[in-house]
């Protein structure tokens, strides 16, 4: 008779460092376990790197820095606020935080989805890119710090800003600077002194809006709100002005 | 705009050698040479040539020479022809001047001012022609301790290892730097002569797999192809944060360089800049550099040696410091004569250090600190034969790079053109036309004559020092002489003047 393996395990992370923890987990997912609740966890870094089958991997408390770095189609939700790097270099699966993340969130990211309840910080969805079928999607339901969205080469990102107060504005300045890719919308109010010199306004087309619809009604789906009334607020969209932002910087 | 820009080369043709055979025609890529069918003769646009030589190679009966035009400026050692020349393309372009290749002006070159010894008489040379002579080198972190079990073997393995043959490996060239065929035959090379060759930061095309083990991958601040199974595919990773040609700044692929085949390597759309900023936005400290090594030997799951490259700068020595203590199982340093595929020509001429000065202050700072077990050392940036890799190795060296070298082993004549896209020897270029100048099969026989020449060579000098293994040259300055430094170049570099 085939042994069974258990579908679902839970590990408590307290007290071990980070490559004990991913570790244990890889060694579930090589038994074969499908869904792992991680609890206790307490910074520690890179969950969710190196593994090949499409589990799911909850995470109750302070995922460390680079979670999910590299990650390649697992599915991440944390309990908690994330740390920095959350999603380098990312080239498929979900991240979803329900709180905020920290800077250069969503850094380099090629592929999948990264959904932040909250706020994100400084240099969020920096040199994010797309090939093809691979588009990542960054939706923040906050705010941003600075930088948001620089070197931005591909994607969709999205600012929320929900939790912005009546009358204020976004927090990130230097948005989009050297975007030569990518989209993305802003809901909320922003002066242009905000924006990078890349980057051109505009409002949403047809095509926009569907699309938008759709990435919102994800948001709601995981965070919870009502999507009529987010759609129904002031969007814009940010878009590179140029493909090839330095052509013009040499002589030959 | 009229160009004041003087014609830099003539192109001689011996008319009575000359056949029309329009040869030279085909293999410029400049349009230096053109056909007028009424004379019914090849005649020559001098202020296009590069003096690439390939026309001149290609001739079949040897009719062409390329001199350099004679029409002098007045003397002025300030205002050189060259500073003159720059002046005025940037007036007339308004632009950063790019340039390719590496840096090409007089600073001293260390490795001709040092000299190896020779055994005689006290105690005896070895013929490497019949005693065995052993150039095998490991790269990766070495433990502090190790012991030995029962059945003579580790009682606790090592972390992993490189091993090389030779202790010579291809310096970092990306696809869309150099073409497709030039990576074919370094891939091919390495995996025959028992070293490595090192994909650049523009991914690894599939055609490539098949010399994973032979492969290092590289991670630089564009994160271009970067994901698991690239990361798995390679021998060992690289994390490119600096290059010698253009320490401190960035590279932009030009658009027009992204073909469809560049773009399927580095995933993204085609025609579109790739953009490497100068820093990598996660690393701006070594705790953060540290968080980089160990994302990527947990993405490894801790079975591939973590290489980080720097170009050799003023600090070098306290950089790489802070490198082997981040976690770093090899360091890398690039220097001052390190070469490119494009960088702006101020940067490549001004910025950086002398390689063999970085080198020794970097080996002896590790050894003082007493963590020069934890990395292996490879130094890159012009070592051009045998006697330079040597040198480094007495200095203080596990290995070196070589990227110029490797490319002249291809074909190339160093006329410093490759951020043009037009490289006549196919080299430095991706259009179709002119990759199919590199036949890879050729090229990688090339390439292994020039290893399998340099390690004769090395055993030679071994056994003319009298030790039989490169690891008793290895950080043994004593066998190095200076002539012609400073007491404080001495000093630097670690060796005695000739002499003494």
């Amino acid at each position: 008779m085939e042994s069974k393996v258990s579908e679902n395990i839970r590990i408590n992370a307290a007290n071990i460092a980070h490559k004990e923890l991913n570790s244990m987990v890889k060694q579930a997912v090589m038994r074969g376990v499908k869904r792992i609740e991680l609890f206790n966890v307490h910074g520690q870094r890179y969950i969710g790197t190196d593994i090949f089958e499409p589990v799911e991997i909850t995470i109750e408390g302070t995922p460390g820095n680079d979670l999910g770095a590299f990650m390649n189609g697992q599915r991440l939700l944390v309990y908690g606020n994330a740390q920095d790097g959350s999603g380098n270099t990312m080239n498929g699966g979900e991240i979803i935080i329900h709180g905020h993340a920290g800077d250069i969130t969503g850094l380099a990211v090629r592929g999948g989805q990264i959904l932040v309840r909250d706020d994100v910080g400084y240099r969020a969805g920096i040199h994010m890119k797309e090939y093809k079928e691979k588009k990542p999607v960054f939706i923040v339901g906050g705010t941003a710090q600075d930088f948001a969205g620089e070197y931005m080469a591909g994607g969709v990102m999205v600012l929320l800003g929900l939790n912005l107060e009546p009358g204020s504005k976004h927090n990130s300045r230097y948005i989009g600077t050297g975007m030569h890719g990518g989209i993305i919308y802003i809901r909320g109010d922003f002066e242009d002194y905000q924006l990078g010199k890349e980057v051109g306004v505009a409002e949403l087309d047809e095509a926009d809006i569907k699309q938008l619809s759709g990435l919102v009604n994800i948001y709601t789906g995981h965070f919870g709100g009502d999507a009529t009334s987010i759609l129904n607020g002031k969007f814009k969209k940010l878009y590179p002005r140029s493909l090839r932002p330095y052509g013009r910087l040499y002589a030959y | 705009m009229k160009s004041y820009l003087p014609t830099k080369f003539i192109i001689e043709r011996d008319r009575e050698q000359c056949i029309s055979c329009q040869v030279c025609i085909n293999q410029c890529t400049c349009q230096a040479h053109y056909f007028d069918s009424q004379d019914n003769e090849v005649y020559a646009r001098p202020e296009k040539c590069v003096s690439c030589h390939r026309c001149v190679v290609f001739c079949p009966t040897g009719a062409l020479r390329v001199r350099r035009n004679t029409s002098e400026y007045r003397d002025n050692y300030n205002w050189r022809p060259e500073i003159v020349d720059d002046i005025t393309k940037q007036a007339e372009s308004g632009g950063v001047l790019l340039t390719g290749m590496g840096n090409d002006k007089p600073y001293k070159i260390y490795w001709d001012h040092l000299l190896l010894n020779a055994s005689q008489v006290t105690n005896p040379s070895i013929d490497p022609l019949r005693e065995p002579m052993e150039l095998a080198t490991y790269l990766g972190q070495k433990p502090d301790s190790v012991q030995v079990g029962p059945d003579n073997t580790l009682a606790k393995n090592l972390p992993p290892q490189l091993k090389l043959d030779v202790p010579v490996m291809f310096s970092a060239m990306s696809y869309g730097a150099v073409s497709l065929n030039v990576q074919h035959s370094l891939a091919r090379a390495a995996a025959e002569s028992g070293t490595y060759w090192n994909t650049g930061e523009g991914g690894l095309h599939h055609s490539l797999y098949d010399y994973a083990e032979s492969t290092i991958v590289q991670v630089a601040s564009g994160r271009f192809g970067v994901f698991a199974d690239y990361l798995n595919a390679g021998a060992a990773v690289e994390i490119k944060i600096g290059q010698g040609a253009k320490p401190g700044i960035g590279g932009h692929l030009p658009g027009e360089k992204v073909s469809a085949d560049v773009s399927l390597t580095r995933m993204i759309p085609e025609g579109t800049d790739a953009i490497s900023p100068a820093p990598h936005h996660d690393i701006y400290s070594i705790e953060d550099l540290a968080q980089l090594i160990w994302a990527l030997k947990e993405a490894t799951n801790y079975t591939r040696p973590i290489s980080v490259k720097i170009a050799a700068v003023h600090n070098a020595s306290a950089i790489a410091s802070g490198m082997v203590r981040a976690g770093a199982d090899i360091v890398v340093i690039d220097g001052l004569r390190g070469s490119t595929g494009a960088a702006p020509k101020v940067i490549r001429d001004s910025v950086g250090i002398p390689i063999e000065l970085a080198l020794a202050s970097v080996d002896s700072r590790l050894r003082q600190e007493g963590i020069r077990n934890r990395a292996s050392l490879v130094i890159a940036g012009g070592i051009r034969n045998s006697s330079d890799v040597a040198k480094a190795i007495a200095l203080g060296a596990d290995a070196v790079y070589i990227g110029t070298a490797a490319l002249v082993a291809l074909g190339c004549h160093v006329c410093q053109q490759c951020h043009t896209g037009k490289c006549s020897w196919g080299i430095c270029t991706t259009d179709p036309g002119y990759t199919r100048r590199i036949n890879p099969e050729i090229g990688a026989r090339r390439l292994n004559n020039l290893l399998r020449g340099w390690s004769l060579e090395i055993k030679d000098m071994l056994g003319g020092l009298g030790v039989n293994a490169l690891e008793s040259l290895r950080g043994n300055r004593l066998h190095l002489r200076g002539v012609s430094l400073t007491d404080s170049e001495l000093e630097i570099l670690g060796v005695r003047m000739a002499g003494r």
